[in-house]
């Protein structure tokens, strides 16, 4: 069973001349077939951390570890760390001029299962997940991300998720600007891949709406760089009627 | 009715349209167009037309200086039957007919060339292989001129490679009769210290179609004048370019279709990648919609993808139309970067990063390359492409 284990994680930032630290000792272990919800007011880190195991070269791992089953992450490049099975839905996708989606999932496919797909099967893999996604069949043969609504982004984020089949998802802030018909498309998306049980998944939020749709087993709040608590989907009720005051006054220390 | 659209992003794009009373286009240049060399000053390089060439760099093409040797450009020409490849002095009367030179430079070649090549197609003959024109610089300093010349109803497709090393100057006319069908590829597929300043005229006749297909990959200095003229109604011209410009090299391109005669139309493309230091672009595509022009329909577009840090284009597009009844015109031009953000995303989708690179770039390009409708030109494009792509670090 995949396991994501993250220690004492420690993560600075380069501003100004000067690095900031903004995580400040993250342990966390994500096991396949959970679904972690890691919430927080803004600029607690939730974000550095989706993109520091993703691997993102602005942040600067300056402590701890993190082990996909036991093999160092930390150590991979962005592209290894994708093909190990971590896979992070970005909250702001960039636009990638001249490549397809339909070019860029086969690619990124190819990549990650290690060999190409075979052409008749993917076409209607692609075609199916799409359908379920509301997506447009013309949307496969605009250019990455170029002119997407900030919901058509979203869904090419979890058409990824489900075509790629990772074994940790990373989930950043993929409800943040989605109405609510389109909050419950990319949430069936996101249940979807989570009821093959076969994916861990760490779901970063700011908002409790979105775990109306998606039930975690654990709920763990982020304030200033660490988990400050962690409780099962109770402490999500909390915070829906409590927000964040506790934390953010630094009221609480882990 | 005029469209403009125009998105600068990067490095500097700018744009203009223009409702011009005259054509600005023709007196913004320092002299009017003359075969005569001393019809027209040495730049000193803050011309319009030459503010964006490093003069240091032209060889002495630019100042009278640069001295032709003998044999130091090669042209071998490859016929199918039918077509007559002739050698000809400065006096035959085809030569100059398509077009007049607009800058010093071009003066230059057609003050110094000596012997022009003729190539003639026969009205209504269709040929079945492609006309081939192998260009070839011996270093050392040559002026040319290159004539290519299709009767009525004639259909050809040219393809012009030039390879080598060396500095080359030289005028090409591509006449075109009556219903005549031309595609023609040029190819700058230089060493890389080579330099080479050219114009292309072509004059459309009536009903007839022109198709260029300019790419340039190689050379330290790369400047094109690819022009187009009308002889009578119904013309249409296509003109499709693709460069790849890298660390120090200068790959200008400067582009003007004169709609001087109704019903015609013309639609320019460009498409640059740009990597490496010092890597300059540049691109002016000029429309002039004269008065008399009435129903031209015409579009130009010029995009340039920069791969690395320390690039530059400069991307002017302008159109002028002097007449209000037309079916169509417009222009765009944009810029945009291959960034750590896009690299990342694509690697965090498993890609490996030169990997990443190819799909972006050969992206870019492929829309533009299937326009060209010669698939083992398309193919070598495609392959050029990659690898020029493997020098990046």
């Amino acid at each position: 069973m995949a396991t994501l284990e993250i220690h004492d994680l420690h993560v600075s930032v380069e501003a100004d001349n000067a690095s900031r630290e903004i995580l400040k000792g993250v342990d966390l272990t994500v096991k396949q077939g959970e679904t972690h919800a890691i919430m927080g007011p803004n600029g607690s880190g939730k974000s550095t951390l989706a993109y520091s195991l993703a691997g993102h070269p602005k942040y600067t791992i300056t402590g701890g570890t993190v082990t996909l089953d036991g093999e160092d992450v930390l150590e991979m490049t962005v592209d290894e760390r994708a093909r190990a099975g971590v896979f992070l839905a970005m909250q702001y996708p960039v636009e990638v001029p001249g490549v397809s989606v339909s070019n860029f999932l086969r690619s990124s496919a190819t990549a990650i299962r290690g060999e190409a797909p075979k052409l008749r099967t993917w076409v209607k893999e692609v075609r199916e997940t799409m359908e379920r996604l509301h997506m447009d069949p013309a949307f496969a043969e605009r250019n990455v991300n170029e002119g997407f609504s900030g919901g058509e982004k979203k869904r090419h984020e979890i058409l990824q998720l489900e075509l790629l089949k990772p074994k940790i998802a990373i989930l950043d802030e993929t409800d943040s600007g989605l109405d609510v018909d389109a909050l419950r498309v990319v949430s069936e998306g996101v249940n979807r891949v989570r009821e093959t049980g076969e994916v861990g998944t760490l779901l970063i939020t700011h908002y409790t709406r979105i775990l109306r749709y998606i039930k975690p087993d654990f709920v763990h709040v982020f304030a200033q760089g660490r988990i400050a608590e962690s409780g099962g989907a109770e402490l999500a009720d909390k915070l829906e009627n409590e927000g964040y005051e506790a934390y953010v006054k630094g009221g609480v220390t882990a | 009715m005029a469209e403009a659209q125009n998105i600068p992003v990067g490095s500097t794009t700018t744009g203009s349209i223009a409702v011009a009373a005259e054509s600005t286009v023709a007196t913004r240049m320092s002299a009017p167009p003359s075969y005569d060399v001393a019809d027209f000053p040495v730049p000193h390089g803050r011309e319009e037309e030459w503010r964006f060439t490093p003069l240091e760099r032209l060889r002495g093409l630019h100042d009278g200086s640069a001295v032709a040797a003998d044999g130091a450009v090669t042209v071998e020409v490859t016929a199918p039957d039918g077509v007559t490849v002739e050698t000809v002095g400065r006096d035959d009367a085809r030569i100059g007919k398509a077009g007049v030179p607009v800058d010093r430079v071009v003066a230059q070649a057609y003050s110094s060339f000596e012997k022009a090549s003729v190539v003639s197609v026969p009205k209504e003959a269709v040929l079945a292989e492609p006309i081939r024109i192998a260009v070839r610089g011996q270093g050392g300093t040559a002026y040319g001129h290159q004539v290519i010349e299709l009767g009525a109803f004639a259909e050809a497709v040219v393809v012009m490679d030039h390879s080598g090393d060396g500095v080359l100057a030289a005028n090409v006319d591509y006449l075109l009769g009556d219903g005549a069908k031309l595609t023609v590829v040029s190819v700058q597929d230089w060493d890389a210290k080579a330099v080479h300043v050219a114009q292309h005229n072509a004059l459309i006749g009536r009903d007839a179609s022109f198709k260029s297909i300019v790419v340039t990959f190689g050379g330290d200095l790369v400047r094109l004048h690819p022009r187009v003229e009308y002889a009578g109604t119904g013309g249409e011209a296509e003109l499709l370019g693709l460069y790849f410009t890298d660390e120090g090299q200068h790959q200008e391109h400067r582009l003007l279709v004169d709609h001087n005669t109704p019903h015609c139309k013309s639609n320019a493309a460009y498409k640059g990648a740009l990597q490496g230091t010092d890597a300059h672009a540049v691109w002016i595509g000029d429309v002039l919609i004269r008065a008399a022009a009435e129903g031209t329909d015409t579009y130009e577009m010029n995009r340039n993808l920069v791969l690395t840090d320390g690039a530059r284009v400069d991307s002017v597009p302008n159109l002028e139309i002097e007449t209000g009844e037309i079916a169509g015109a417009g222009h765009a031009s944009a810029t945009g970067r291959f960034d750590d953000e896009q690299l990342f995303y694509l690697m965090a989708r498993g890609i490996p990063e030169a990997e990443a690179r190819r799909l972006v770039v050969r992206g870019f390009f492929a829309e533009l390359v299937q326009q060209i409708g010669l698939p083992d030109v398309e193919e070598r494009l495609l392959e050029k492409i990659e690898a020029e792509l493997e020098t990046v670090s």
